[in-house]
């Protein structure tokens, strides 16, 4: 469902995603883990449409997104890792804009509008113009937006991040039965290793732009000979903490950040 | 037709949402029309041109339409900086359809502030040769608000935040309206004024907006319209070109 062959992303000097190739089969949960800055929302991005790539191949269900990018829009739903609603709009104009952009019927629309805010628990507060909610309130909101139409594959890039363990319930519990039920392909990134454990059926781990491993959780753990995929993940990618070393990868990732700065 | 629909939509109820920006932004051309308008009044009067706010009128009108479209347009940094233009990027919607739906949103948001302004006016004294021609008024206004909301788009599909909005301002959208002959007549300007204001998209919007309300113009109604629909159509080209190759 997934193909992507030498991938690379290049800003100036610096490479955020250096040669990268996997595949993700139809019907899988795919887990893309690694440590901050390690390109795995740049990866995403080349996927949908969001950002070209400076060389390699990607195919989403037979499509290549850089030249057939409005049929690949169509096969994919995304929840983003940082905030995209339109603040000033109420919780059911967010939802019913999505649904409208993506075509869903009026009244599928607003069946699963109603299903998915109350499942997110945001259906008293519909009316309520989103900047008054409160963080975990959007990202409910988010993630019921991402599920309204039902795609062939769907990303969800860090979804559970600040996320209380009851949505986080809520959300894995519904992502599961789309995969079951509808044969959804799911493409996630997260911190949350157990979450990966429990959710993934494959898990790739990438840092500092290269796939350094990639297999079944069981795989990577009989790999790196650890009991837990934490403890996996920390072998392949070392217990440095990224974000307070002074690495010139480091430095020339800020020098891409300083000038430009919506990209990650 | 749907997508264009709800992205229009969007930016209409953004508009209404934000009164105090509407209020706010009634502020400059009232200024405009009672500090000038009185102000130097008197000089045209005796420079014998008449009555000066009866020529200011037009002028700022178009300003009115003129900023609340570049704004319009600019917007889209917002979206860029919230990230909702994400949401929209990654839709399957062809993004030349998300151009012209915001686009027209825009358009729409300042051409209600124009007819508010259109309002003021006729309150300040400002009066109107022909009421017939009116819809002749409103087909400029919307052609200055389509236009401007599309250069404003065009604009802020290269910027990634408001760093260069300044620059923007001064050197574009400043100039555009000061040369456009919304503040003075262009006859018996120097030459080389007379040539830039012949360049400047608006000065075209603001004769035509003259004629249909006063019935006096400079360049002419055919000319002003034609102008004025070929650069509308350019820059919505140019928009809508630069806003499909926008990367977030």
């Amino acid at each position: 469902m997934i193909r992507v062959q030498n991938l690379i992303k290049r800003y100036g000097d610096f490479t955020a995603v250096a040669d990268i190739s996997f595949e993700v089969a139809t019907g899988e949960m795919f887990a893309f883990l690694g440590p901050n800055g390690a390109g795995k929302t740049t990866t995403i991005k080349m996927l949908t449409t969001l950002l070209k790539p400076t060389s390699g191949h990607v195919e989403l269900d037979g499509l290549d997104p850089t030249t057939h990018a409005n049929e690949a829009r169509k096969r994919f739903g995304i929840v983003f890792q940082d905030p995209s609603l339109d603040d000033e709009l109420t919780a059911y104009e967010n939802m019913d804009f999505h649904g409208v952009l993506y075509k869903v019927p009026k009244r599928i629309r607003s069946e699963r509008i109603e299903q998915l805010l109350k499942l997110f628990e945001l259906w008293d507060r519909r009316k309520d113009p989103v900047k008054q909610f409160s963080r975990g309130m959007k990202r409910r909101l988010e993630i019921a937006r991402g599920l309204l139409h039902t795609p062939k594959i769907l990303f969800l890039d860090e979804p559970t991040l600040g996320l209380d363990p009851q949505t986080r319930n809520q959300l894995w519990t519904h992502v599961k039965k789309l995969n079951a039920e509808e044969r959804v392909t799911v493409f996630l990134t997260t911190h949350y290793m157990e979450e990966a454990e429990r959710v993934a059926q494959r898990i790739a781990i990438i840092d500092h732009g290269k796939i350094v491993a990639q297999g079944t959780p069981q795989e990577l753990k009989q790999q790196t000979n650890s009991e837990t995929l934490e403890q996996a993940f920390l072998a392949l990618t070392g217990t440095t903490i990224r974000e307070e070393s002074a690495g010139s990868a480091d430095q020339m990732r800020n020098m891409a950040r300083m000038f430009r700065p919506r990209q990650k | 037709m749907s997508a264009i629909y709800i992205l229009w939509l969007r930016q209409i109820k953004r508009y209404v949402r934000s009164r105090p920006r509407i209020v706010a932004s009634l502020g400059q051309p009232l200024l405009f029309l009672l500090a000038l308008g009185f102000g130097f009044g008197p000089i045209f009067q005796r420079a014998g041109q008449g009555n000066y706010i009866q020529f200011l009128a037009p002028g700022v009108i178009a300003m009115t339409v003129l900023f609340t479209a570049i704004f319009s347009g600019i917007e889209l940094i917002w979206d860029r900086q919230f990230g909702f233009l994400k949401e929209t990027l990654v839709a399957p919607v062809p993004r030349l359809l998300i151009m012209i739906g915001r686009t027209l949103g825009g358009a729409t948001v300042a051409m209600m502030q124009g007819l508010i302004v259109v309002v003021i006016c006729l309150l300040v004294g400002f009066r109107v040769t022909s009421y017939a021609k009116l819809p002749l008024a409103f087909f400029f206004m919307a052609l200055v608000a389509v236009m401007f909301t599309a250069l404003g788009t065009a604009i802020a599909s290269v910027l990634s935040d408001f760093q260069g909005f300044q620059f923007v301002m001064n050197f574009l959208v400043m100039p555009i309206f000061f040369l456009s002959g919304a503040l003075f007549p262009l006859t018996n300007v120097p030459k080389t004024l007379a040539v830039v204001a012949s360049l400047d998209p608006l000065a075209y919007g603001v004769d035509g907006l003259r004629i249909a309300l006063l019935g006096v113009g400079h360049f002419g109604v055919a000319m002003d319209a034609v102008v004025l629909c070929l650069i509308t159509t350019a820059l919505l080209g140019a928009g809508g070109y630069l806003f499909s190759r926008i990367q977030v």
